[in-house]
Formats: structure tokens, sequence, C-alpha cells
């Protein structure tokens, strides 16, 4: 069973933000709300690097063991997904992640935030059939029902942003590190898979 | 001719010798000198290794360093989102899943556990002597904030608690869809009543302060544990130590609780995640001692001690009430000729006058 990841390679993200245009257009996610973000540090200065980040759908999610109504749950695929018809809002998981992933909308009045929003890693929610208009709406688009791979990933244009089975992303990985010859850099995944490439 | 002869082909000599060696010694240093830079990564990685492995990858330390929350840039807008990795969540993680969940419990469980112990082994203060006899304690206004406060606040600790411990007490009995649609209502609830209830415990706290400054007698009452235990009646005016200090866990858990509740109710003003959590686990560490001393105090005031409710619910209590648990207070009362207000008898109205 392949086990989903995402892998940014630092040494070849330009910050183009395609990552992030190309994620709000795919779901049409709420005003307000960027489930793909890149930050980039050290800007203008040597040693800059950017990176691509959002929810890392991490082995023991931070956010699914702080939610009150237990709304979270990891599928076949290892990846983190959230019911909104069980989220009340109470904005745990945004206080517990490492990655910034989960956002409120943050439309209401009175600081009332609604149901919280996030990554889906382009495989949609546990509403509706599969790309149906409830959970279209609800979550975005499922890419992985149809036999795709997230769109961020599968649009940068220097293939920094990596998407897809673990195994698969971290062999891609180790060859590009052994041909330009450094050190690998996973960013993240000690955090989000407690492990290295 | 022929020394001559022999010193030029001598000089000629060793200018070739020279020649050749310079030849030589430019080959190899143009050989060698570039070689040097190896040399010198050789050094500098032995050393390195000999500092230990993971300072021989300087990158490593980078992305160590990010995990403190390093900041950068981002074209997205919004509070925080140039943090690449803020790891406190982590630690908040820990500790509301430890230490508030688990020790809340043994808190809260411990102290019902107590009291019924207290209750059965004990049993509660009875009234000794009944009067007949009323001496007012509590006016309208102050039975109408007791009861305002205490309504919002069993609403607020049942919401509140079901959110800290309804995944572990609630979702096994009421499933997690039945769970989310209770939790749904009780969070705006717990969120709206939250402002009022707010309100409600600062006029009371602060128009009750009179009778809640300790005074010398109150550290007799503690040295006889308030006659809880060896049944005896320590000297107490209007509020006994106890009362002074269940008055002051409020003030003290109170204030906490508003104003980490204020953080958390209000993300939209951008306070920062770490403000949040720090708010939360104030906001629970506060709100489960406040919980058990309403236990508590809900306790004496009903079960625990004959006679105590009824100056909450008409606002006279019994004059053998008073003397038997505010002994000072009833003299002061009586020393202002206070009379005790009458339940419409003759007898009681004149008897504290003649005693």
């Amino acid at each position: 069973m392949a086990r989903m990841k995402f892998l940014c390679d630092s040494e070849r993200c330009i910050e183009c933000n395609g990552c992030v245009t190309a994620c709000k257009n795919e779901h049409e996610v709420p005003w307000g709300v960027n489930r793909r973000r890149v930050v980039t540090l050290d800007d203008g200065v040597p040693g800059e690097r950017s990176i691509s980040v959002a929810c890392m759908h991490c082995t023991d999610a931070p956010c699914a063991a702080v939610c009150p109504v237990d709304c979270f749950y990891t599928t076949d695929d290892g990846i983190v997904l959230h019911d909104k018809d069980l989220c009340i809002g109470c904005g745990y998981c945004f206080y517990a992640c490492p990655f910034g992933a989960p956002q409120y909308p943050q439309k209401e009045a009175f600081g009332v935030r609604g149901k919280m929003d996030k990554c889906t890693f382009c495989a949609g929610g546990p509403q509706g059939k599969d790309n149906s208009e409830e959970e279209r709406k609800k979550y975005g688009r499922n890419r992985i029902a149809e036999g795709k791979l997230p769109l961020c990933a599968e649009m940068c244009s220097t293939k920094a942003l990596l998407a897809g089975d673990g195994d698969m992303v971290a062999d891609i990985y180790r060859e590009r590190v052994l041909k330009r010859s450094g050190r690998p850099q996973t960013w993240g995944w000690e955090t989000a898979y407690q492990e290295d490439v | 001719m022929m020394t001559d002869a022999k010193a030029r082909t001598g000089g000629r000599a060793r200018r070739i010798r020279a020649m050749l060696w310079t030849v030589v010694l430019i080959a190899a240093g143009s050989m060698l000198l570039p070689l040097a830079g190896y040399l010198y990564t050789a050094a500098v990685q032995a050393q390195e290794q000999s500092a230990g492995g993971d300072t021989a990858n300087p990158r490593a330390e980078y992305w160590r360093e990010v995990r403190d929350g390093t900041t950068g840039y981002t074209a997205v807008v919004g509070p925080e989102t140039n943090v690449l990795i803020q790891s406190r969540g982590e630690t908040w993680r820990e500790i509301r899943n430890g230490p508030v969940i688990t020790l809340g419990a043994i808190m809260v469980v411990g102290m019902i556990i107590l009291l019924a112990v207290f209750q059965f082994t004990k049993g509660g203060a009875k009234l000794e002597h009944r009067t007949g006899r009323k001496v007012l304690r509590w006016p309208m206004l102050d039975r109408v904030l007791h009861w305002y406060t205490a309504i919002l606040f069993i609403i607020l600790a049942i919401t509140g608690l079901s959110l800290l411990w309804g995944r572990f007490a609630l979702i096994p009995l009421l499933g997690k869809e039945g769970f989310a649609a209770y939790a749904s209502l009780a969070k705006p609830v717990h969120d709206y009543l939250a402002l009022f209830f707010a309100v409600g415990l600062a006029v009371m706290l602060l128009k009750w302060f009179k009778h809640n400054i300790f005074e010398a007698h109150d550290r007799q009452w503690f040295k006889q544990a308030g006659g809880y235990l060896d049944g005896s009646h320590p000297p107490a005016g209007f509020a006994n130590g106890g009362e002074k200090v269940y008055y002051w866990v409020l003030v003290a858990g109170g204030a906490a609780i508003v104003v980490s509740g204020f953080w958390m109710l209000f993300p939209n003003l951008g306070f920062e995640r770490s403000a949040m959590q720090n708010a939360n686990v104030i906001h629970g560490i506060s709100s489960l001692v406040v919980i058990t001393a309403v236990l508590a105090h809900i306790y004496l005031g009903t079960l625990g001690s004959e006679g105590a409710l009824e100056g909450m619910v008409s606002g006279e209590v019994d004059e053998g009430w008073a003397k038997q648990h505010h002994n000072l207070w009833l003299e002061e009362v009586k020393k202002q000729g206070g009379a005790p207000a009458s339940e419409g008898s003759a007898s009681g109205r004149s008897a504290p006058a003649s005693a």
C-alpha cells in the first residue's frame, strides 16, 4: 500500500507560487485560506531557500490527536483528512499543527470561524461519492479518486515539489542528490514522518 | 681561450640547470598547489568528523533552526504564515492531552469521591437547634446575582468539560455523529454565555468583597479545620475562613478563566498560536480548579450544611443556623439592632431583642 508524502526540494524551488495558485483554483478554496504557501528563508541573502509547505499528512498527526470531536482520519494511502460535518471549528488543530495547515475561514461575526479547512492531498473528503457536488463544495476536487496526484506537485515547473508514494518520492530525490552531489535536505520529513530519506 | 670557453660552457650549463629547476618547480607547483584545496577540505572534514557526525552538514543545522520557528518571507497574507514550522504545538499537545486531561479528571472525580466519603462517614452538619426565628442573610439582588452566575457556570462547565473529555467519555456513548451534533451546539453556547458569565462573576465578586477580607479569628477557624472533623464550631463572621478561601479562588481562577477565554474567543484579532496555546492551558487548569472548588461549595451549601440553602433561596436563615455557623455575624446583626427579618410572626421579631 502506498504511503503518500510531500517533499519540497529546496534546491529547486524558485518561489513562483504556482503551487499556491493551482491549489486555490483547483479546489476553489475559501477566501482568506491558502492550503499551500511558499516561505522563503534568508530572502535576498546568500543561502536563500524557498519551500512550499502545506499539510504534510503526518504519521502521528497532532491535529488528529487534539481534536475534541475526533473528526480526523487517515486514509489507507496515509492521507490525513477531516470530516467537515463533524468539525465544530474550535481551532485546536490550528494550535497543534507544526506546518500551519488547518485554518479557519474567519468570515463570520464575533470571531465565529466556521469549519476548519486544510489540504486534502487532492483526495476530497468523506461526504458524498467521489467527486460529487457535495464533496467538491466542501473539500475541493478529488484527483486521487481519478488516479491523479496532487495538482500543486503535478504542475510544479521545476519539479521541486514532489507528491506521491513516499518510497518513489524518496527514490527520485535520492537520485537527484547523488547526481548533483550534496546532502539530502528532506525538509519537514523528520517532523511529519519521523524519518529521513 | 680554453678557460674562457670552459667558463662559457659552464655558465651555459648552469643557466640550463637553473632553467630546468625553475620549470620543474613551476610544473610541480602548478600541479600541487590546486590540490591544497583538497588537503584543506580533508583537514576540515577530519576536524568535523572528530567533532561529531551531524555537524559535518551545515545544512542540517539550518533545518534544525527552522524547527525553532524561524520566519521568512511569504506572499500569503495571514498571521504567522511566514513561520515554516512552529514546534510549540507539539508541547501544547503533550500538556493538553496529558496532565490537563488526566490530572484534571483525577482532581474533579477525586473531589466527588471525597465528598461522597465525607457524606457517608461523617454526614453533613445538622442544624442543631432550629429556633424558627429568621435572619436576613442574602437580599434579593445578591440571590439573583448568585443564581444567575451559578446557572451560567454550570452550563459553561458542562459544555467546557464536554470538549475536554467528550472524546473519551461521550463519543463511546453517543457515537461520533451524535457527539459532534451536541458539540457543535455546545461550543457556540459556551462562547456566547461566557460573556454574560464574566459580567455576573465580576459584579458578584465586587459586591461580596467586603465579606471576604481575612481577619484574625479566621486563623482559629483553620486550626479547627472548620469543625468538619470534630463537629466543633469555630468563630466566623459573615463568611467563614473556608468561604473566604473559596472567594479568593474564584477571584484568581475566575480572572484567569475570563482573560484566557477572551484570547481563544477572538482569534480574528490576530493572536499568535503560542498565545492561544497558553490561553488554552491556563483556561483548562483554572477551570478545573474552580470546578473542583465549586463542587465542594455545592455540597457544603446543600447536603453538607443543613439550613444553608434556605438562605440563598428565601434570603433568610434560621437564627440557630447563624449562631452555629456564623456566630460573629449574628452578634453583629443584633448589635446593629438590625431586627432579624420577620417571617410574619411576632415572636420572631421580639426574641432577638430580648436575647
